[in-house]
């Protein structure tokens, strides 16, 4: 049987839901019998690739290239996890939601720096007006909330999947 | 003694004092029905509308906060219906204003976040408010986070039926309501604030929280207001 194949990726995050699924401990083995990650921050991978069948996502979707990214895992994958309190809900990053974004940017750049003022614009991708929960772009299939997630909270969601089941969090549900 | 009435919560039968409101025998019997402007010891109001029930021959659902009970009648507090409606009205505070459970004082201590948990709010079906709105730390001890309030008013009832004092309202109408210290005046600045805390102990959010305490810090003894009200009596 081939094996199911899992992408990950990181967007508006800390990576706190990366360190947390790495914190799985031995239940990574276990996931690994049966499973390949095939994108993510945890391998090589250049693109988003085809036919992927879970996808987790991290991060509130705060830029150009989060966007990108989120619609290609979409577009590509069968099931989408929203995954920890900054995909499900915008967490943190939203806070910056009601400043302008322009505003923002001078704040921390020119007003905030002595050395060179000045927001930079080479090699990084364009903000978007609001950083907002996965959901707002793209559909998404399963919300595993929390800041992280329990390691046994993904542990559950990922061993349910690749049973082909959709999880039930019942009461490893929790915020923050 | 006082005549008693019959009615029928979810299905049982029991004996209740007329003038006794269907969430006051319910808990007295030991049904939950979930609330959170509602707290032992304060008037009710019926602003939450968590505790929605089911009254046969109501066509509507009736808050079991502000309903008084009456001979004969039957209620159900939990179906699948009202448990769909007290998702819709959890969801519906949680885009409202900005509640960043991660880095909130009173995370892993909070009502509102404890029955979005227990009802299985795993995310919200709309879109996020995102509202820009202040903290109020002019208080020596206290602090006033505006993006987690819920306008319950469990604090303005405490301080004008408990402490007497009437330092809090809610100003404004709809989103636009805020919850606001004499008049408008910053809270340190208000002169009619004993500052005895007790709101902040009523309050089921972090919005109100004691000065000093970092995230999931923040406990609270929401009980003190009941213990308050019973102790005094009919004084």
């Amino acid at each position: 049987m081939d094996k199911v194949k899992i992408g990950t990726c990181w967007l508006d995050g800390c990576s706190g839901c990366h360190m947390s699924l790495l914190d799985l401990d031995e239940g990574i083995v276990a996931v690994l019998e049966k499973a390949d990650i095939v994108f993510g921050p945890l391998v090589d991978a250049q693109e988003w690739p085809e036919g992927v069948d879970v996808a987790l996502i991290e991060g509130a979707v705060s830029s150009q290239d989060d966007l990108k990214l989120a619609q290609t895992a979409r577009a590509r994958t069968k099931v989408v996890v929203a995954l920890g309190d900054c995909a499900v809900t915008g967490n943190v990053p939203s806070m910056r939601n009601g400043i302008p974004t322009r505003r923002l940017l001078e704040r921390v750049y020119v007003e905030g720096s002595t050395e060179t003022p000045g927001v930079p614009t080479d090699g990084v991708p364009a903000l978007l007006e609001r950083a907002v929960p996965l959901q707002e772009v793209i559909k998404v299939d399963l919300h595993v909330p929390g800041c992280p997630p329990k390691p046994d909270a993904i542990l559950l969601v990922v061993s349910e999947l690749l049973e082909g089941r959709m999880p039930d969090l019942g009461s490893k549900l929790r915020f923050g | 003694m006082t005549e008693k009435v019959k009615v029928r919560i979810d299905g049982q039968v029991i004996a209740a004092t007329p003038g006794q409101t269907i969430l006051e025998v319910a808990r007295a019997n030991d049904k939950y029905i979930p609330a959170l402007c509602y707290m032992e010891g304060l008037s009710a109001v019926g602003a939450c509308r968590l505790c929605m029930v089911e009254v046969s021959g109501v066509a509507r659902l009736l808050p079991a906060c502000t309903t008084p009970v009456q001979e004969g009648l039957a209620v159900s507090t939990n179906s699948e219906q009202l448990h769909s409606y007290r998702k819709i009205a959890l969801e519906l505070l949680l885009v409202e204003r900005n509640h960043v459970c991660a880095v909130c004082v009173s995370s892993g201590h909070c009502e509102l976040q404890a029955l979005a948990q227990e009802h299985g709010v795993t995310h919200v079906r709309y879109p996020y408010n995102y509202p820009k709105l202040s903290v109020d730390t002019t208080h020596p001890r206290f602090v006033l986070d505006h993006n987690r309030c819920i306008l319950c008013s469990r604090c303005v009832r405490t301080c004008a039926e408990i402490e007497g004092a009437h330092v809090w309202d809610i100003s404004g109408r709809g989103i636009q309501s805020r919850l606001v210290s004499e008049l408008k005046r910053p809270w340190g600045e208000a002169t009619s604030c004993t500052s005895c805390g007790k709101c902040v102990q009523a309050c089921p959010t972090g919005a109100m929280a004691e000065k000093g305490w970092g995230v999931e810090e923040m406990t609270k003894r929401p009980g003190v207001v009941g213990n308050l009200t019973s102790m005094r009596g009919d004084r």
